[in-house]
């Protein structure tokens, strides 16, 4: 690790102040990530803005509108215990790495790195989640912009994330068997709109939305709809724990097996 | 009733009270005063040639106290390998030097070409990537059959051959072995993959040396299985240190797997280092240098044929394996691929004819040794795969077809077509025993209930047989070894009646500290509470040989036992002069020397504390005090055995396998404390499992490695795995050492992984999925559901 200041502001305000004075800013949120990163020498900002000490990016809450809302500081832990309002998002929250991981990582982190292979990008984008920042808000389905860039801009910050509440929604987790990140994973929501069918852990481009399936599913709400369709291999992330096509193929299980599972 | 004392009582490891309260004192718990840091840099790339190395402004920075390179170390020797091979044609294994630090050439990424010492370690990380180096880059081999065409990149130029050895066991068995397979009604052949393995001990290697320039004095503490190895490789070998001016001191260990049983560059690096600038100078290995420049296990590529009756009577075995040794020979690493593996190739069963030729080949890799178990997982996978298989062909279920060729009991001494001798064995009682664990009458039953789940059920099963308790001097110098194979214990009965147990013997996570006092107390009849094993550190024990190898009870503690002996003869004479009897009558049971026939006797304590308060000693008869030491080199290799079975679902739409029930019976000899035998089984088996379903090294074709983090080196972990359902009630007690035992620690890892591949293959097969036969392993999920739609 190379030396760095740390700084833990209050305020939103005061973050995003700290992260506009230095272009070698830059915002902290459990760490999980930026810290081995950082370990290994592969960054070297002078400065981390930590946003876990603002009160106004911690906790969940049910907004007037129905939505579910999370601070962009909230631990996994915390999405856990406290986002019943929305049980598949929260059944995603305590599958995410281990429980040292959920006690740190954060919801923001997780959106802003935009790992391709990350769970809450598919809650996000399979919810059509909003996406606050300190200076706007954008719909999930302008966010997430291909493997781990997003539509933040520099010095941007993520302190809330709002999810529509769907009729039945799951989020079904293939784990790559040595990180357990997603080596697929497909989150599955039924609104009275349509459903959503999120898929993260398979493209090069990042999570996606598999509209074949969304109109499947729009128009029968059964693991049977899908048979017809499939994926195709090209574009998918292929390494040593799996090939384009497996995924590809995994993606349409995983889809099925959520539509099942969805409450 | 179960003993709760004394041997075949399940003491409670006294060491975990200070493991598992975070009081253990591993190296790099160790704090000198003075202390500084080694940093090293390591190649990035797998072959390449230095052109120069540029340390000025490194050595220029702030807190830089020297730097080193390869250079620095050209005029001194190289670590070698522990074994000398022939080969096929009588010529001697190419043994390319392995230098302190790479000089001229670099060979595998991960290969260290210099060194900073700083005073902190971020200061010393800072210098370190301040070192220009000029490193031409040039074409890797990473692929042992690639590597062994002509016009291969070589590893090594001036050997002018990626072939270390081409070694034939027992050559004269060739022809007889070819004729018969020839003649054969039934072939079945196999090819297949031994994988990769990377050892991830939970501790990484880490070095401290220390000079002392008032005497001359080195010490060393350092992550080692075997201290008095390391500092004669380093004393004899590398840097002539003699051995009286190097102490070698492992301190707690978390755990080897055979990884820390070899000298490393890292080691010599630091002492030298340490006398250069008169201060300490420690290191200890990132995960990422753990995964790069460890010593890696198995690696083999091998093509086995069974020839049989149609009656699945064995006729014979041949193996062609291609056995990968890395970059430079570790320093056991020609002894694993041949003498741990080859002699092995006839398994449990009394087949006629076994060949074995094994190429042991460099590659741009890391360099490969002994890992749990060492040889005899890779002959057991590759024995116990074709046999299931041949089993599949023939229509003959498989526990029938090993017991219709075991060795029978009334048959051992057993000399195998292999060459060993089994002393003792029970196969047969082995099988019955994992009938009566698994409820094989309960498995269409179990399978069908997975069916209705969707989900593939399958049994695999398998034996093994293992050569343990890596000794005796003779036979492994008759097979190459450098080294004698014995070991050595003294035993020091202070005056007041507690007793220290020094032994060669290393214990880093096998529970010596409870097992040992363990076979001291019954023999002494004391509280084995009152014993102290020592270990670790050449300046306290005799001598020793270490731990690896499943040796550590079989030999160092015979030794033990005959030190103990030696104590009890003393204490006879003492007793005798106290009780003014002749020696010769007296007696000694639980605690007590009499005089034969008397109610006249003495304790154990009097005749300790006679021992060094001899006012009235017959000197000329007896000296004062009360220590023994003994050497023990036994006759023979032990050989425990053992059946395993393994259930596992598949899930046909995803390829993940998932292990259900798992069971080992295994024949351990004698059992001095159940528990830990136990819990080395569990732990062979997640590493069995781990290799059979999880682990992947993978290198790419430019040599580098490819999963070198757990992001995607998948380790074991606890609910990866079934709750074992373990027995060692089968016991055929070692003829020939004091203890009857045989050695357990790597009988998990190398039993278990044909059982889970056999299973996979039989839930395939289940399915309707007969066209598998076979899949390498791990079988990760993507590998089993290629399998199935291939
Ligand atoms: C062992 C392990 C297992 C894991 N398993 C999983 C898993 O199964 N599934 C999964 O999805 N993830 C997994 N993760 C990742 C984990 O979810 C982290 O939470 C996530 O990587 C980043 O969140 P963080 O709060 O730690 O962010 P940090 O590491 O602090 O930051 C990550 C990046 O986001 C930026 N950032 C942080 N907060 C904000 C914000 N509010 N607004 C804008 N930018 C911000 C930082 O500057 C940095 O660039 C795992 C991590 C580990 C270490």
């Amino acid at each position: 690790m190379y030396a760095f200041d740390l700084e833990r502001p209050g305020r939103i305000a005061d973050a995003v102040k700290l992260l506009s004075d230095s272009e070698e800013s830059q915002p902290l949120g459990g760490g999980q990530t930026l810290i081995p990163t950082l370990k290994q020498r592969l960054a070297m900002p002078e400065r981390l803005v930590s946003l876990t000490a603002i009160p106004e990016m911690q906790g969940v809450c049910l907004s007037d509108a129905g939505e579910v809302c999370i601070g962009g500081a909230t631990t996994h832990a915390t999405v856990a215990a406290e986002a019943g309002a929305y049980p598949a998002l929260a059944a995603l929250a305590a599958g995410i790495g281990d429980p040292a991981v959920r006690n740190r990582g954060t919801i923001g982190g997780s959106l802003a790195n935009n790992d391709p292979s990350a769970c809450y990008p598919a809650a996000a984008l399979g919810s059509g989640a909003r996406i606050i920042t300190n200076a706007r808000e954008i719909a999930a389905d302008d966010y997430f912009q291909g493997m781990f860039t997003t539509a933040l801009d520099e010095g941007e910050i993520i302190t809330e994330v709002r999810f529509p509440v769907p009729e039945k929604a799951h989020y079904e987790k293939f784990d790559q068997p040595a990180s357990r990140f997603a080596l697929t994973a497909v989150f599955v929501a039924k609104y009275a709109d349509g459903v959503r069918v999120a898929v993260t852990g398979a493209s090069e481009e990042g999570v996606f939305r598999w509209s074949e399936a969304e109109a499947a599913l729009s128009a029968d709400f059964s693991a049977e709809a899908l048979s017809g369709l499939s994926l195709s291999g090209d574009g998918m992330i292929s390494d040593l724990h799996g090939s384009g096509a497996y995924r590809a193929h995994l993606a349409k299980v995983l889809t099925g097996r959520a539509v099942a599972a969805a409450r | 009733m179960p003993k709760d004392h004394g041997v075949g009582a399940s003491s409670a490891r006294r060491e975990d009270v200070r493991f598992l309260t975070g009081r253990g004192k591993y190296t790099d718990d160790i704090a000198l005063q003075g202390q500084t840091h080694a940093v090293f840099v390591r190649s990035q790339v797998a072959n390449g040639v230095i052109t120069s190395i540029d340390t000025t402004e490194a050595a220029a920075m702030p807190g830089v106290l020297a730097v080193f390179t390869g250079a620095d170390f050209a005029d001194v020797g190289g670590n070698p390998a522990g074994w000398q091979i022939n080969s096929r044609d009588g010529e001697p294994m190419k043994e390319p030097k392995r230098p302190v630090l790479a000089h001229g050439k670099v060979r595998h990424v991960g290969d260290a070409y210099a060194a900073v010492i700083a005073e902190t370690e971020e200061q010393a990380r800072d210098a370190a990537e301040a070192i220009v180096a000029e490193i031409e880059e040039q074409p890797a081999v990473v692929d042992m059959g690639k590597a062994l065409e002509d016009g291969s990149p070589l590893v090594h130029d001036e050997i002018g051959t990626n072939q270390c050895f081409d070694w034939g066991w027992i050559e004269d068995n060739r022809a007889a072995t070819d004729a018969a397979i020839k003649a054969a009604p039934h072939v079945t052949t196999l090819e297949l993959v031994n994988n990769r393995l990377v050892p991830n001990a939970m501790e990484p290697r880490a070095s401290m040396a220390d000079y002392d320039p008032g005497t001359g004095d080195y010490t060393l503490y350092t992550t080692s299985q075997n201290p008095h190895l390391t500092r004669l490789l380093i004393s004899a070998f590398v840097l002539g240190i003699p051995e009286n001016k190097l102490k070698v001191v492992a301190p707690d260990v978390g755990g080897g797997f055979g990884s820390k049983i070899y000298h490393y560059g890292e080691e010599a690096l630091v002492l030298a280092a340490a006398k250069k600038i008169g201060r300490p100078v420690r290191w200890t290995a990132s995960r990422s240098e753990s995964f790069l420049s460890d010593a890696h296990g198995r690696d083999h590529v091998t093509k086995i044929e069974l020839a049989c009756e149609e009656d699945g009577t064995f006729i014979a075995f041949r193996t062609e394996t291609m056995a990968n040794v890395g970059a430079y020979l570790s320093n056991f690493s020609t002894a694993t691929p041949t003498f741990l593996h080859g002699t092995l190739m006839a398994g449990n069963y009394a087949v006629p004819n076994v060949y074995v030729n094994v190429k042991a080949v460099f590659t741009n890799t890391a360099p490969v040794d002994a890992y749990r178990g060492a040889g005899r997982p890779e002959a057991t996978y590759s024995l116990e795969r074709v046999i299931d298989m041949a089993a599949r062909e023939l229509g003959i279920d498989p526990l029938e077809i090993r017991r219709r060729n075991f060795v029978q009991p009334d048959q051992f001494p057993f000399t195998s077509a292999a060459g060993l001798e089994y002393d003792t064995g029970d196969y047969g009682a082995l099988v019955d025993t994992l009938e009566e664990m698994i409820d094989r009458d309960g498995f269409e039953a179990r399978r069908r209930d997975s069916a209705a789940r969707g989900k593939l059920r399958g049994l695999g099963v398998n034996t093994y047989i293992e050569a343990c308790g890596i000794a005796p001097s003779n036979l492994v110098g008759v097979l190459g070894a450098r080294v004698g194979l014995y070991d050595a214990a003294t035993v020091r009965v202070n005056a007041t009646g507690n007793i220290a147990v020094m032994v060669g013997a290393h214990s880093h996570g096998q529970g010596h500290e409870t097992a040992f006092p363990q076979v001291v107390a019954d023999m002494l009849g004391v509280d084995e509470n009152s014993i102290e094993i020592v270990h670790g550190d050449t300046s306290k024990i005799p001598f020793g040989m270490g731990t690896y190898g499943s040796r550590s009870l079989a030999v160092c503690g015979s030794a033990v036992v005959r030190a103990t002996d030696k104590i009890i003869t003393k204490g006879k004479k003492i007793a005798a002069h106290m009780l003014e009897a002749a020696e010769a009558d007296i007696e000694f049971t639980d605690g007590q020397f009499s005089v034969a026939g008397t109610d006249k006797s003495v304790g154990f304590g009097d005749v300790a504390l006679k021992a060094y308060i001899p006012h009235d000693f017959p000197l000329e008869e007896v000296e004062p005090g009360l220590e023994e030491t003994a050497f023990y080199d036994p006759a023979n290799f032990t050989y425990p055995s053992g059946a395993y079975a393994c259930e596992v679902e598949v899930d046909p739409e995803t390829g993940k396998v998932t292990v259900d029930r798992f069971a080992a019976a295994d024949d351990f000899g004698n059992v001095i404390n159940p528990m830990i035998v136990t819990g080395q089984v569990h732990g062979g088996l997640a590493q069995g499992i781990g290799q059979a379903l999880l682990e992947q090294t993978t290198y790419d074709s430019e040599g580098q490695l490819i999963s070198a983090s757990y992001m995607d080196y998948a380790m074991p972990r606890a609910d990866d795995l079934p709750f074992y359902e373990v027995d060692h009630s089968c016991q055929t007690p070692c003829t020939h050492n004091p203890l009857g035992v045989k050695g357990c620690g790597e009988a998990g890892a190398i039993g278990s992984p044909p059982s889970v591949v056999n299973a996979v293959i039989d839930a395939l097969h289940a399915g309707g999925h007969t066209h598998v036969t076979h899949i390498d392993m791990p079988l990760t999920p993507a590998r089993v559901w290629s399998a199935i739609n291939s």
